[in-house]
């Protein structure tokens, strides 16, 4: 700090503490819907303070859903959550390592078509060619599968280029070193370059944990089968519930279980996040 | 382009490396925007059996239709709002947390995690705020004389949206932003100071300037953001409406090809929706390859 202005330092505590309510009190009210009994939505203002319906309500979703609204309990859309998010983050570090490793340790004909083929992908989000990439799904025969729910989103520009980036970085010696002692390129792949790449790949692997699990769109086209239901879309067929109020504390219930591992992962590796979140955008 | 100084002699195995990442990527990205661009010429009769080539058709009715005039319009509105809230609020929260010296990791643990929430999440959790009948939001503003109902007035749905989407975003620019202000030389600071600025003249004269290619880049990751991510959110919000007041253009494409089953206007809409995100593409990476210059 250049100087001491108490007054200011007081307004910037004063507006920090302002926004951190902002940033918390949705969730916070969320939680304390999810502890109350579902009588207490029908008089005129939501309650602001926890009531003693909290195990109850989390019991119920995580074992039995709500069968109404065709929602599956909660603990088999966190089991598939898991699944998705993690698969789509190791496929997606896997083959991006693989892709990246080739366009640099490599010279071959149409290494920069593939570039480039690659590169296309960050223009191409589900969400512009939803109709096509669903058609395909389906003639794949891979509708209602945790590869059809996968596969699809695996493949990723940004992956292989903070890759592509990382491993120009590597010293040229320590590749000369691995041949001159008789090392092929998967030894020194395995050997040298994945060690070293480990913490990138950490960061990496958080970053596309939470992409992984917040995807929306692509599992509600895919999935009919509720087995198969993520606990993101999950939460949607039970709030839209056609003509009448939604059961408010088992929504939120579910709300908040949805939420907590994605937010545990950011806030328990918060260095790894930052560092994953500010490569990925170079 | 760039490779090592010495490389690896194989001839295949390089090939055998790519083929994943190509295959998932010709598959499920550039055949079906092949297609996407294909059928965007063509419309197909009723029952499926034939379908006839007709140029530009399926995009000259989309551009005359009012309906996606108006979703053009709606998207435009909602994405400059969105960029311009939560731009504005996190650059605020930053400069806080960078002048606080104790508690700044508490402070920013407790601002960052909505970046993990599901846009469809976050629209759940500000519809039950703002819920006509149960909600807070519509209590507090029934006490200043305020009629809250976004189900039956278009521009509170617009209201609740972009407050919604904001409030997702915020973790995000607020991150970048924090990165930026560590990057200021503390001693122009130091030197204004010494000059007589005061901390807002500081500001305004030394840190904002420096900071405007990350201001730059945040727009445009936020127009992104706003116009592709937040499907969810108005799924989960509005559906589009009262009378297609939030009906911005991703969400019309889904409805418009998975619920009403148009499939050419579908199609000429995704193309569109291409075309706009090469562009801002396009503008982000032009604009990197400059920052590396600095």
């Amino acid at each position: 700090m250049v100087e001491n202005r108490p007054w200011l330092s007081l307004l910037t505590h004063l507006v920090l503490i302002v926004g951190v309510v902002v940033v918390v009190f949705p969730v916070y009210l969320a939680f304390i819907a999810s502890t109350h009994g579902s009588g207490d939505f029908m008089r005129g203002l939501v309650p602001l303070l926890p009531g003693p319906h909290m195990l109850e309500n989390y019991g119920r979703m995580l074992t039995q859903g709500i069968s109404t609204a065709g929602a599956p309990p909660v603990s088999i859309m966190l089991m598939n959550s898991t699944i998705i998010a993690i698969v789509i983050a190791v496929g997606k570090i896997a083959i991006s390592l693989l892709s990246a490793y080739a366009i640099v340790f490599f010279k071959f004909p149409f290494r920069l078509l593939a570039f480039w083929t690659i590169f296309i992908t960050l223009m191409l989000p589900v969400e512009v060619r939803i109709i096509p990439t669903f058609a395909v799904v389906a003639n794949l025969g891979l509708l209602n599968s945790y590869v059809g729910l996968t596969l699809p989103l695996i493949a990723s520009a940004t992956a292989t280029f903070l890759f592509r980036q990382f491993f120009l970085t590597v010293p040229d010696e320590l590749m000369e070193a691995a041949r001159v002692d008789g090392a092929g390129p998967m030894k020194f792949f395995r050997d040298i370059l994945l060690p070293l790449s480990r913490t990138n790949i950490a960061a990496l692997f958080v970053i596309l944990f939470i992409y992984g699990w917040v995807q929306y769109l692509w599992p509600l086209l895919v999935t009919t089968d509720s087995r198969y239901y993520t606990v993101v879309m999950g939460i949607k067929r039970l709030a839209a519930t056609a003509d009448s109020e939604p059961l408010w504390n088992l929504v939120m219930a579910s709300v908040i279980l949805a939420m907590l591992p994605p937010v545990l992962v950011v806030i328990f590796m918060q260095r790894l996040f930052v560092k994953g979140l500010v490569d990925t955008e170079k | 382009m760039q490779t090592k100084r010495t490389i690896f002699p194989n001839k295949l195995l390089p090939y055998a490396l790519l083929a994943p990442q190509l295959a998932v990527t010709l598959i499920f990205f550039i055949w079906p925007a092949a297609q996407a661009v294909k059928s965007s010429f063509e419309r197909e009769d009723p029952f499926g059996f034939r379908t006839t080539f007709i140029w530009f058709e399926n995009y000259t009715r989309l551009f005359s239709e009012p309906g996606y005039l108006n979703s053009l319009t709606k998207t435009a509105i909602f994405a400059v709002s969105v960029t311009l809230l939560s731009i504005s609020l996190s650059l605020l929260l930053a400069v806080a947390v960078n002048r606080v010296l104790k508690s700044n990791r508490a402070y920013t643990t407790l601002l960052v995690w909505p970046y993990a929430v599901a846009p469809v999440v976050v629209g759940i959790l500000w519809w039950f705020m703002f819920n006509p009948t149960i909600g807070i939001a519509p209590y507090m503003l029934r006490g200043l004389g305020i009629d809250w109902n976004h189900r039956v007035d278009g521009n509170q749905a617009m209201i609740l949206v972009v407050i919604a989407a904001s409030w997702k975003q915020i973790s995000y620019n607020f991150l970048f932003f924090v990165a930026g202000l560590q990057s200021v030389p503390q001693s122009l600071n130091e030197a204004a100071a010494i000059d007589g600025a005061g901390p807002f003249k500081r500001f305004w004269t030394i840190v904002f300037p420096l900071l405007s290619p990350t201001t730059f880049f945040l727009l445009i990751v936020n127009i992104n953001y706003a116009m592709f991510d937040t499907f969810g959110l108005i799924d989960a919000t509005t559906n589009g409406g009262p009378n297609q007041a939030t009906n911005i253009l991703v969400y019309k494409v889904y409805a418009d090809g998975f619920l009403g089953l148009n499939i050419g206007s579908s199609a000429a809409q995704s193309v569109v929706l291409m075309l706009i995100v090469i562009a801002l593409t396009a503008i982000q990476f032009r604009y990197i390859e400059r920052r590396v210059q600095y």
